[in-house]
């Protein structure tokens, strides 16, 4: 059994409430964290080795020491509650059944980043967990958490939930940013970084929810203490949202460090896979990761256990891994269709495309088109080196990494699954007039393709 | 292509007012525009769950911004409608995993059961069918959103009985 540390109360009936979550322990990490200097708090964040839980896994105490202090300005925490990377929706679960974990982590955290005015900027859609986060925010405000002269300490933080309105892009930092000036979410160039010039050109910290959640357990128990659970640099537990073709869908905390495997198979997490197909492939970290088939979810290119970490799931570079990413875990059997998977996420990125930079606005729609006309059976043979050629001149060439997140699972499908490419486009009748998502089970027909290039 | 031009009676009334500026005092006095995207949620919601030109002007107004710092908000964000929408608007996810779980089929299913396309409100404006992009709930799939709420593990006897509670006037769009 692993230890939890964000979903460890989610079964105490009342927990949303503020009464429940301070009678099991709750706001006990901003007591211990306004009898130490922000500075001190920065530190226990740094020796927990805790990474940015929202994809990058950038390590978040260093993050935080990058903010600006010599400026004189304001300085700004911004949780990124703008959960959008399809496969993950571990965000809006945390959010939605203990809000208060979320409050509690925001005011720690502002306090070591010396903030006084904060905000959670949630994804649109989640309209009923932004009314849920403004109630609990009205509850800690009501018992001394928020306002001026916090419990006594002479500091002063107000927070509010800011609310988007459906743009993938604004996950990403600096178009958040934009986002909660009330413009358009156009990521900016970077430097100068946030932590310099973020919210109104002041210095800015933005974290992933679960990342800020995290903050309440280190203050409490101490970095040193994070630091023991997980493995390597992979320290402390991460929240894996898993969906597809599995026995029990939903949100796990797990132990950085647990073997695909054990995720995969054990009664405990996702059981297995369902209606007992076998397992064809699966993406580790949300749509953006490159896909792995089945020869390399359990095992490495070196044979050894995969594990759930950032570099185990890495291992290999993209030839033979993938990323931890957001923890979106996606299974597939082997009815689903690779090349179909792969014009649904290609549409997706062509959607959310802001449009700013011209390889990823004409790129995502060039990827899109092409992987239609082969899934529809219209494509032709050079199709497949044309997808190579386009989605090879997105990746490096934006000012965000949407342009990655575009590339990457097409050229995954394609270095992976090269074979399903080549079957689409020489057995097109094959292709019309199925049950959309549905795919005859590829290994049936693998033999129709000659020469098989995984 | 002709862009047709749509209207709407425009209601900013005092409590939506007094909602607006106390979004708006979540901001520093200097930086109200920040409040563009949840004030036009609130005006939005509180005109039919779509936002004209005029509107949108008066949002402009009551902020204290030019009316094209609206124009870019609204037309790049797929949340606000620049045209009437059917009242109940059936917002499919059309990502990976809900198709994994048969999200394509029951829009079909939902549209021939309504009699539209997607994208088509009703005859009687009562309901349209769309397809969104990932809206996080892959684990409980297929899915649609309606108004402020998630609707999840759908299957065809649940659209029905969807279909006849939002006639019954049985459905609450919005969480106030």
């Amino acid at each position: 059994m692993s230890q939890k540390i964000l979903l460890d109360k989610i079964n105490v009936p009342g927990i949303k409430t503020y009464e429940v979550y301070r009678r099991e322990g709750g706001y006990a990490s901003v007591e211990k964290a306004l009898k130490m200097t922000p500075d001190e708090v920065v530190e226990e964040v740094k020796t927990s080795g805790l990474r940015g839980r929202g994809g990058a896994g950038f390590p978040a105490g260093m993050k935080w020491s990058f903010i600006d202090k010599k400026s004189g300005k304001p300085r700004h925490l911004v949780c990124n509650a703008d959960e959008s990377e399809p496969g993950t929706f571990k965000d809006r679960f945390l959010m939605e059944y203990i809000p208060h974990l979320l409050i509690e982590g925001m005011i720690t955290s502002s306090y070591a980043l010396g903030a006084n005015l904060s905000y959670i900027y949630i994804r649109g859609e989640y309209m009923w967990v932004y009314k849920i986060l403004e109630r609990a925010i009205a509850e800690a405000r009501n018992a001394g958490w928020l306002g001026k002269n916090i419990q006594g300490s002479g500091y002063d933080l107000e927070l509010y939930v800011h609310c988007g309105a459906g743009a993938y892009i604004c996950g990403e930092e600096t178009a958040l940013i934009e986002s909660l000036e009330g413009k358009r979410g156009n990521p900016r160039i970077k430097p100068p970084f946030p932590a310099v010039s973020g919210l109104w050109a002041n210095p800015t910290v933005v974290n992933n929810v679960e990342t800020i959640a995290a903050v309440p357990w280190i203050v409490n128990n101490s970095g040193a203490e994070y630091a023991k659970i997980g493995i390597g640099r992979s320290t402390g537990t991460k929240l894996i949202s898993a969906s597809g073709h599995i026995k029990n869908p939903g949100v796990y905390e797990i132990e950085l460090g647990l073997s695909v495997y054990e995720f995969m198979n054990s009664d405990e997490y996702l059981g297995g896979m369902s209606s007992d197909r076998p397992l064809k492939a699966f993406v580790p970290g949300g749509s953006s990761v490159p896909v792995l088939p089945a020869n390399l979810i359990y095992k490495t290119a070196n044979g050894e256990d995969r594990l759930m970490t950032y570099e185990s799931l890495s291992d290999g570079g993209f030839a033979t891994g993938s990323m931890l990413g957001s923890g979106g875990f996606i299974v597939y059997n082997d009815t689903s269709c690779i090349v179909r998977n792969t014009w649904n996420f290609s549409r997706f990125y062509h959607h959310e495309s802001c449009g700013q930079c011209s390889p990823c606005r004409e790129g995502t729609g060039w990827l899109e088109k092409v992987l239609h006309r082969i899934e529809t059976g219209t494509g032709r043979e050079e199709d497949i080196d044309l997808l190579w050629d386009i989605q090879s001149k997105i990746e490096g060439n934006t000012i965000c990494p949407l342009g990655d997140a575009a590339a990457w699972p097409v050229a995954a499908a394609i270095r992976h699954f090269r074979d399903e490419f080549e079957y689409h486009v020489r057995f097109p009748e094959k292709i019309k007039n199925r049950d959309h998502f549905v795919a005859e089970p590829f290994e049936q027909v693998k033999h129709l393709v000659g020469k098989v290039t995984v | 292509m002709e862009r047709k031009h749509y209207t709407q009676d425009i209601n900013i009334s005092p409590e939506l007012m007094a909602r607006i500026e106390e979004l708006c005092s979540h901001y520093p006095e200097d930086k109200r525009k920040s409040a563009l995207l949840p004030v036009l949620h609130e005006v939005q919601d509180a005109h039919d769950n779509w936002l004209s030109i005029e509107l949108q002007d008066k949002v402009a107004e009551i902020i204290g911004i030019k009316p094209v710092e609206v124009y870019e908000v609204v037309s790049f964000y797929t949340m606000y409608n620049q045209r009437p929408i059917g009242k109940f608007m059936f917002e499919f996810c059309q990502t990976s995993p809900c198709c994994l779980n048969g999200v394509e089929n029951l829009m079909d299913y939902t549209c021939n059961k309504l009699g539209v396309k997607v994208g088509e409100p009703t005859a009687d404006g009562m309901f349209e069918v769309r397809g969104v992009e990932c809206l996080g709930a892959c684990g409980y799939a297929p899915m649609m959103q309606l108004g402020d709420f998630f609707l999840e593990h759908l299957n065809e006897e649940k659209i029905d009985q969807l279909i006849v509670d939002c006639r019954d006037n049985k459905i609450t769009l919005h969480d106030k």
